[in-house]
């Protein structure tokens, strides 16, 4: 009954609430509110996921109008492992989230923030359920707008004008986007995206479909921070409320990543002659780039949270390589790392929002000696750093391993992605080791400066313990990691499918 | 003169341009959203102009005519929702523009980044 309309109910379930949240008062209210709708989208998720994994792709007719004249929803591996990873990453912070955000922001404007917080959610899971280039379109802006909200929440003034920076940029990108399913319609009549490519082969004109490849990619990887299009990013991720930072650096530049890669292999790869070849010649390099430049900043960044900013933009790098070799390897690591990146990343930043508790200042300078007042927050960070890095035994691992096998297939340029990989790993060890020397070995500033031994404490018991899950989920899925493993394949084999 | 019957899709690609530019070119933060607008009705105008089909009319089925022309209303529809996103967008970034005027007591981008620079 009610399971076959989970799709709909995926995305329609934090929409509906997010309004509610708004009538809410106080900061316990809107938190509890929006921590249940979380936790109920998991629970959904967790569902499809299950039935997915049985070899089911679900489709569900919105309005009992079947595709390609009505609205279609579908949930196949890749959009399964994507909405266990948004949905989790979202319920996770939001434990965290009411501790975190009473520092950051006034009790009245709690609800705001919540509700922004729902409607991103709802956003990014309505781009993983569309099986369609327009609501594609919609939901992204949808996200985007309510994360627009979350960043500019921060208390540093210097919030707004990064995030007016990302909202020219994410618009802009966005309308690329839209510029290309534009020319595609024009050509094929269809916004369905499997309607899409069969409709393609019986294009003869290519020349549009091309340009609206060109736009695409652009468009979305402005919006997923592939480098040089990362601009925004760090600014962002630096000065938006900790807790947002999280969620945020988790999911959202994923979202973008993860359109690609559908518009790209359903509609683009089998209809246009060579297109792989370029796709690879356009994104590998600018992949490695991404790797070494972004690792080579985050190496004398001072700031914490852009050091794992620029660390962010380095990790993406891999994910976006290990899309650019077009192959089946490649694509599971690719979709694998998306797993292991948000759960190794959003652990490090809810141990960011403990540690910003107790300091107002975020830079190594003055996190010296952290370790000291804070001990079991600085280990959850080393865990997740650990598997940042990709240490055997934690879940970076798996997805470093996947990525370098795939590499291999390669040829002599494999070669040179393995060194760029492994020179990256060691960029990783060496910039989370500063964070690490500066908390653990760094002496403590004098009692003189403002902070107190009262102030100094370990951070609250339930964010403790919010990123303790996480950082043994890391480990766990390190030892384990059967289901994003098995998605990841399945998704990866479901995507080449449709080269010819 | 062929490609003077398109000349649509002409002003598609001038007006995007003009658009584009000024967000990239002006450092006053209300000027960029004006670029951004204009960026943005540039593509409001390919989808308007592709939908067109000659001779046709609104496509509203009357008893007795068989043989009308519809033009295609589809990319109407779409349109109509992006421009609503486009107007959501507009908002959201004039508010944060206020929102800067209060903080920095500025809309010039040079001058924002001096008072940063400068703490």
């Amino acid at each position: 009954m009610i399971a076959s309309h989970w799709p709909a109910l995926q995305v329609a379930l934090p929409l509906l609430v997010a309004p509610m949240v708004m009538l809410l008062r106080g900061a316990t209210l809107p938190w509890l509110a929006a921590l249940v709708t979380s936790f109920m989208a998991f629970a959904i998720a967790i569902s499809m996921a299950s039935t997915v994994l049985e070899g089911e792709v679900i489709v569900y007719a919105v309005g009992s109008w079947p595709a390609p004249v009505g609205i279609e929803l579908r949930i196949d591996e890749l959009s399964a492992l994507l909405l266990l990873i948004v949905t989790g990453a979202s319920s996770t912070t939001l434990l965290a989230a009411r501790n975190s955000l009473t520092a950051e922001l006034e009790p009245e404007r709690h609800m705001l923030f919540y509700a922004a917080w729902l409607l991103a959610l709802s956003g990014m899971l309505g781009i993983l359920v569309a099986g369609d280039a327009f609501n594609i379109f919609v939901f992204m802006e949808i996200a985007s707008l309510a994360s627009y909200v979350l960043i500019s929440a921060g208390s540093d003034r210097r919030a707004l004008p990064s995030v007016f920076k990302y909202l020219i940029m994410g618009t802009i990108g966005a309308t690329f986007y839209l510029i290309g399913v534009g020319l595609i319609y024009m050509m094929t009549g269809t916004l369905n995206l499997a309607d899409m490519e069969s409709r393609l082969a019986e294009v003869e004109e290519l020349k549009p479909i091309m340009v609206a490849a060109g736009f695409i990619t652009v468009g979305l990887a402005l919006k997923a921070a592939l480098f040089p299009l990362h601009a925004w990013l760090p600014n962002c991720y630096t000065y938006a409320p900790h807790i947002a930072t999280a969620f945020l650096a988790a999911c959202s530049t994923k979202i973008a990543l993860y359109v690609l890669l559908r518009f790209d292999f359903v509609v683009f790869q089998g209809n246009l002659i060579g297109h792989d070849v370029q796709f690879s010649g356009f994104l590998m390099p600018l992949a490695l780039i991404a790797i070494l430049v972004a690792s080579g900043v985050a190496l004398f960044e001072t700031n914490l949270k852009r050091l794992l900013a620029y660390s962010s933009i380095a990790q993406l790098g891999y994910i976006w390589l290990g899309a650019s070799f077009v192959s089946k390897a490649g694509l599971t690591a690719s979709v694998v790392h998306m797993f292991n990146h948000a759960l190794a990343k959003g652990t490090l930043f809810i141990a960011v929002a403990c540690l910003g508790l107790r300091f107002a200042s975020l830079t190594l300078q003055d996190l010296k000696g952290a370790a000291r007042f804070m001990p079991w927050t600085m280990a959850a960070f080393v865990l997740a750093g650990m598997s940042l890095v990709g240490v055997p035994g934690t879940a970076g691992f798996i997805s470093k391993w996947y990525l370098i096998s795939a590499a291999l297939e390669q040829g002599y340029q494999g070669v040179v992605v393995i060194a760029v990989i492994l020179i990256s790993s060691l960029m990783a060890v060496a910039y989370l080791w500063r964070v690490v020397e500066a908390a653990y070995f760094g002496e403590a500033l004098t009692s003189s400066s403002s902070t107190t031994a009262e102030k100094m404490s370990e951070a609250p018991p339930l964010m403790l313990a919010v990123v303790w899950v996480a950082a043994l989920a890391n480990v766990y899925f390190g030892l384990d990691s059967t289901v994003p493993l098995a998605l990841s394949e399945q998704a990866a084999t479901a995507l080449m499918e449709h080269l010819r | 003169m062929e490609w003077l019957g398109l000349y649509n899709y002409w002003v598609f690609a001038v007006v995007l341009m003009m658009g584009f530019y000024t967000v990239i070119a002006k450092g006053n933060l209300i000027k960029k959203l004006l670029g951004l607008s204009i960026f943005q009705s540039a593509v409001f105008l390919l989808y308007i102009t592709m939908d067109k089909v000659d001779g046709g009319t609104a496509p509203i089925i009357q008893e007795g005519v068989s043989d009308q022309i519809f033009s295609n209303p589809l990319p109407q529809v779409l349109i109509l929702t992006a421009i609503v996103v486009g107007i959501s967008t507009t908002a959201l970034g004039l508010a944060i523009v206020v929102r800067i005027k209060e903080t920095y007591d500025s809309i010039e981008e040079h001058e924002i980044q001096a008072k940063d620079n400068h703490r």
